[in-house]
């Protein structure tokens, strides 16, 4: 006699059920979802309100370009076009060739061709730019497409490939061999806060790992050394390293090297400031590492520089990958603090809109739409590195 | 060996080849890379810092600028908008950074105290069966954590706290407290004579709270008797004000309410609208980030420990005390305590929103006397011991809460 | 060996910069002892650094109409800005050879004392401490200012002490702070202040209500009141607190680079007594009165021994024009502002500007 396997019995789950589980299982439960309801209908009601009404937001629309490049030369924006559209075909083809396994649509992938439409037809910019994030969003697919035709096993390429575009989008923003150069007080907006992000963790990552060894060193003297270096640098402020970095470096340095570039030096802050704190992520994936590797790795006979290379810095980074992306998006936030010294980042820029006569006292407009652009970074980038995390961990 | 004189290279040979070899076996031993290798990097080290001392020193004396501590002597002349101490522009740099100080530690001790109540409550909504409140603390959090704090403290106050209406038509809050762009004013208790003896006998009863509810706890544990801890505390609290009530035979305190007369609120405390901003921004930025680490923590705890739990019979607070918190502690407290580090230090952008805390008054120094070294060594010895007693003391707090090893 | 190749790592990460900077630093003179503040040539430097680079950098404030103010298309004018094209018009024959730094009140010195920009042009008040212990050199004064206060017109308050109990807003990193404290300590009238490190959060905080009242040089307020909500709304005070000579400043040590500029601007004043300007300077190039041509270096080489060229004054009137020219396109009938002359004018006419002679 067969007997039929079948699935448990699951109880009938109607909206009404749902709600009756969810919102009001016990007395307390069913206070709370009215007092939060309460809260919430008249929390968005008065901001929608307001947002429609009472707020005028012809600021944010008259200096999208003041917020987005700055005092960028307008002749030269085609520069900063060709940078943003090298970065993002880049994105899309290492985002092509990581979800290569999965169907080609997703809910995701909609989305976001939604937004870019969106984007290309409702945001008040001018022709030029329409078309330009429209050629850019064309190559971002076609580089997608091709992304997931790619062999395994290019990884490497990929990473070299960063580094290039990394490198030509300097030169194509600063200028110089060929190009005609743009200053370094003219950067400003959210140029000069993805450049100082960008060029901050790139330049603290070798200190950062240099110091986590050295931290887990035996020498003594150079254990105490990176404490030292670690624990000063963790115990100030962010916003003292770079007074240490505008002021006093210059005072530090000889006659010929005092002129340093106000940039250059806001960057040296952060790196000081950041390298601290990877030392500290990177030393955890250290000591996550079993003994039996580096035991094995001596047996196979590999130099202490192979061995650092190849074993240990791979399995170390690897574990802290959330915690490395964490402090990027800690650094995009506190390159905000460069405006206290006069760098015109995203939010200097803002503060400086903000007193532009004919706009005065738009104050929750402009702090909501650059809180918006920063919040989108990084929630974007945190859901992105999640996102990255489970498709690495499990191919 | 034959008796001609060999040429002087056949016998150097052979010794600068031995000393090669010696040479070699050398740098092939471990211990002599150890010290070497250390008193290499001292050395360097040390010319590194020699190196920079000598700049310094010499675009110092370029520039005409001396090294010294003595300017912390000399009257300061510029005035402090909020002291808590009393302070005048006759009084020196040195006073006038010692009122900074205190300014910081007023807002640090208070944003600890929020920040850690308003993160473990967003931190338990999170894992609330509730969908809507878990949804709300999720929003919360994600929306806090990702705008820079500097943002959220210019949010704070031009467009939250200026906005509100003069101090001719304030905001009144159950009639008691009054919300004006000139600061907020909220009712408080004024301590009269006798007060002392109340203050010492209710340290006393409190002290004695906690002791006999940690005691009442290890009854209920040990002999599974009845705790009442609640009962027991609350009495050693009564009876403190009843002892106190007895000897002074009156109540010192009076409840100073502010009073909206004309144009004017008299009374109340009043807080300045740059400190509730800079309050505000802390609290809500950090607890965002103490709610994360405290969801962490507890689902850090094993379920196994929830269902061992239920299964006992005990009540959901007595689990979440009793068996959940002890053990989520150990996985809180070290995230915990750099993030109370971040608040100490955060609070350093009070320069961005008016507040004299210990940066803002040491950055006016600078720009006074055009003291940057010494000026920067202060604020470092500042910020570093109070992140050192912070450390020590969450670093004490730890250790007790660790498993204890038999 | 693990050590050993981290030791390696380690020694060559430390030994490249000092290499680097032990290389640099063998360039620059001796310290110990040697040197001497305003004598050491290698300070000198500017003027030639000035030159070979073809172009003058500028610290202004860029948010002060009148004195230096950058609208939304980048182009900066006013006073202080008109001073350093002028420089630059002496040094290069053309006034746009200038690249502007905007610097706030807090970092102008730091700014100039590192070498960032070459002159600060940024109404800045000429004070002893400032002079001797902050390292800078201050150049012939532009403009005779007092600090004033602003206040609303209907509060009604008449003078200083109407400001008992009340909140004053002011800027961080000025001589502000201090006068205030000074003059309200004398008068015996307590006050709160509120210091901002921003010139524009400083009027937000005002216009908010937050402070019933702003204190800074009276042409600043003059020149902020303009971007007020409400201009007419607000009235400034006739009581002066103290005296504010705005000057412009250069680094310590360089006395090749403050003679330079430092004639330059006397240039500008003299014209104006001797009625040259940009419209005329022409026909006066052409005069035979020793004293015009020496001053447009017609004759003479008065502007070899300042390392510029003879006839860097007239360069500098014909391009930008003479003080007395600079001062009515910024700050005179025509503008918003409409001040006066007042101490500002030269001395012939009753005012303070007085060059010394040109020989």
């Amino acid at each position: 006699m067969q007997i039929q396997s079948s699935a448990p019995p699951t109880p009938p789950t109607s909206p009404l059920n749902w709600v009756q589980k969810n919102l009001f299982s016990t007395w307390y439960n069913s206070i709370l979802t009215l007092v939060c309801l309460a809260v919430i209908v008249w929390g968005l009601s008065s901001f929608i309100s307001w947002v429609v009404s009472t707020a005028q937001w012809e600021i944010v629309g008259a200096n999208l370009r003041l917020f987005f490049v700055g005092r960028f030369p307008h002749e030269l924006y085609w520069r900063v076009w060709t940078a943003l559209g090298l970065i993002l075909s880049l994105a899309g083809i290492c985002w092509g060739y990581i979800v290569r396994k999965s169907p080609l649509f997703s809910r995701t992938i909609l989305f976001g061709l939604g937004a870019l439409i969106a984007a290309i037809l409702l945001l008040p910019i001018e022709l030029s730019a329409r078309l330009w994030i429209l050629a850019i969003a064309i190559i971002s697919i076609v580089g997608y497409a091709a992304g997931r035709k790619l062999p395994p096993n290019i990884s490497p390429w990929l990473t070299a490939a960063w580094g290039l575009v990394f490198i030509v989008n300097l030169w194509l923003i600063g200028g110089g061999l060929g190009l005609t150069s743009v200053p370094t007080n003219v950067w400003s907006g959210l140029l000069l806060t993805l450049l100082t992000a960008i060029c901050g963790i790139v330049l603290s990552f070798p200190f950062g790992v240099l110091l986590a060894l050295g931290r887990q060193s035996s020498l003594p003297v150079v254990r105490a050394f990176s404490i030292l270096y670690i624990e000063v640098v963790r115990g100030l402020p962010l916003i003292g390293i770079l007074f240490l970095a505008q002021v006093m470096l210059p005072l530090f340095l000889p006659p010929y090297l005092r002129n340093l570039d106000r940039v250059l030096r806001a960057i040296a802050g952060l790196v000081l400031f950041s390298a601290a704190y990877l030392a500290e992520n990177i030393r955890g994936g250290l000591q996550a590492i079993p003994r039996g590797q580096f035991e094995a790795a001596k047996a196979l006979g590999l130099s202490p520089p192979l061995v650092v290379l190849l074993i240990v810095l791979p399995q170390a980074l690897k574990a802290v990958i959330p915690a490395i992306v964490g402090q990027f998006i800690g650094l995009l936030k506190d390159t905000s603090l460069l405006s206290l010294f006069g760098l015109l980042e995203l939010t200097g820029i803002s503060r400086s809109i903000l007193a532009q006569p004919q706009f005065l006292g738009r104050y929750a407009e402009v702090y909501l739409f650059i809180g918006l652009l920063y919040w989108l970074f990084c929630y974007g980038m945190s859901t992105a590195s999640r996102y990255l995390e489970r498709k690495l961990n499990v191919s | 060996m034959s008796s001609d004189q060999l040429p002087i290279t056949n016998y150097l040979l052979p010794i600068t080849h031995y000393h090669y070899m010696k040479l070699q076996k050398l740098l092939r031993d471990d211990r002599f890379w150890q010290i070497a290798g250390q008193a290499i990097a001292f050395l360097l080290v040390v010319i590194l810092i020699a190196l920079l001392w000598d700049n310094l020193t010499y675009n110092l004396r370029q520039l005409g600028i001396q090294l010294g501590f003595d300017f912390l002597g000399v009257q300061a002349s510029f005035d402090i908008g909020e002291t808590v101490i009393p302070y005048d522009p006759s009084n020196s740099y040195g006073q006038a950074i010692f009122v900074g100080l205190i300014n910081s530690l007023r807002v640090v001790v208070l944003g600890l105290i929020l920040a850690t109540i308003f993160g473990l409550i967003f931190g338990i909504a999170q894992l609330s069966d509730n969908w809507l409140v878990q949804r709300l603390a999720v929003a919360y959090v994600e929306i806090f954590r990702n705008v820079p704090l500097l943002l959220q403290l210019f949010f704070w106050y031009f467009a939250v706290f200026l906005n509100l209406p003069g101090i001719e038509n304030p905001i009144a809050l159950f009639g008691a407290a009054y919300l004006t762009g000139q600061g907020v004013f909220f009712p408080w208790i004024e301590a009269t004579a006798g007060a002392g003896i109340w203050l010492v006998l209710l340290l006393v009863g409190i002290v004695s709270a906690i002791a006999l509810w940690r005691w009442r706890g290890r009854v209920m544990v040990e002999r599974g008797r009845a705790g009442n801890q609640i009962w027991y505390a609350l009495g050693s609290i009564l009876g403190a004000i009843a002892i106190a009530f007895i000897l002074t035979r009156s109540i010192p305190f009076r409840l100073n309410l502010p009073q909206a007369t004309q144009g004017q609120i008299e009374g109340g405390l009043r807080l300045s609208p740059e400190f509730c901003a800079l309050l505000a921004g802390l609290v809500i930025y950090t607890s965002s980030y103490i709610a994360e680490i405290v969801r962490a923590g507890i689902l850090a705890v094993p379920k196994g420990q929830w269902e061992a739990a239920r299964a006992l019979g005990l009540k959901p607070n007595r689990i979440m005390q009793m068996v959940i918190l002890p053990q989520a502690l150990r996985v809180i407290i070290p995230p915990l305590t750099s993030q109370y580090l971040n608040l100490a230090k955060n609070s350093s952008l009070a320069i961005a929103v008016g507040f004299p805390d210990v940066y803002f008054v040491a950055s006016t120094t600078f720009n006074q006397t055009g003291r940057a070294v010494e000026v920067m060594l202060l604020i470092m010895m500042t910020y570093l011991t109070t992140s050192l007693t912070i450390s020590l003391v969450m670093n004490l707090y730890n250790r007790s809460v660790q498993i204890k090893e038999r | 060996m693990f050590k050993r190749s981290l030791l390696l790592l380690g020694v060559a990460l430390v030994a490249t910069p000092l290499a680097a900077c032990s290389q640099f630093y063998a360039q620059s003179p001796q310290p110990q002892g040697t040197a001497q503040p305003g004598a050491s040539p290698a300070a000198g430097g500017t003027l030639d650094a000035a030159k070979s680079r073809g172009r003058l950098v500028c610290g202004v404030s860029g948010t002060l109409p009148g004195f230096s103010y950058v609208d939304q298309a980048g182009k900066y004018s006013g006073l202080d800005v008109d001073i350093c094209r002028a420089v630059a018009a002496a040094l290069f024959d053309d006034p746009n050879a200038v690249d502007f730094r905007n610097l706030n009140a807090k970092e102008r010195f730091t700014a100039l004392q590192a070498g960032e920009v070459d002159i600060l042009s940024r109404n800045t008040t000429w004070t002893i401490s400032r002079d001797t212990s902050v390292g800078l050199e201050f150049l012939p004064v532009t403009f005779y200012d007092g600090q004033g206060v602003m206040v609303r017109k209907s509060a009604g308050t008449k003078d200083l002490k109407g400001l008992q109990g009340k909140a004053v807003c002011m800027e961080t990193g000025t001589t502000t702070e201090q006068n205030f404290a000074d003059q309200m300590r004398k008068l015996g009238v307590k006050y709160t202040p509120l210091v901002f490190d921003d010139a524009n959060a400083v009027y937000a905080a005002y216009e908010q209500g937050r402070c019933q009242a702003v204190s800074t040089d009276r042409s600043g307020l003059v020149s902020r009141r303009t971007t007020l909500k409400n201009p007419q709304d607000n009235i400034i005070l006739e009581t002066l607190l103290s005296k504010e000579p705005l000057a412009p400043a250069v680094k310590n040590g360089d006395s090749r680079w403050y003679d330079a500029v430092k004639w330059t601007i006397y240039g500008l004043i003299e014209a104006e007594e001797l009625g040259i300007n940009s419209q005329n300077i022409d026909q006066f190039a052409k005069s035979q009165d020793p004293v015009v041509r020496r001053l447009l270096g017609t004759e003479g080489n008065l502007g070899q021994g300042a390392g510029l060229p003879n006839d860097f004054v007239a360069r500098a009137i014909r391009k930008v024009g003479n003080y007395g020219e600079i001062y009515s396109r910024n700050l005179g009938p025509g503008t918003q502002f409409n001040l006066p002359r007042g101490q500002n004018d030269i001395w012939a006419k009753g005012g303070l500007h007085y060059a010394p002679p040109f020989r």
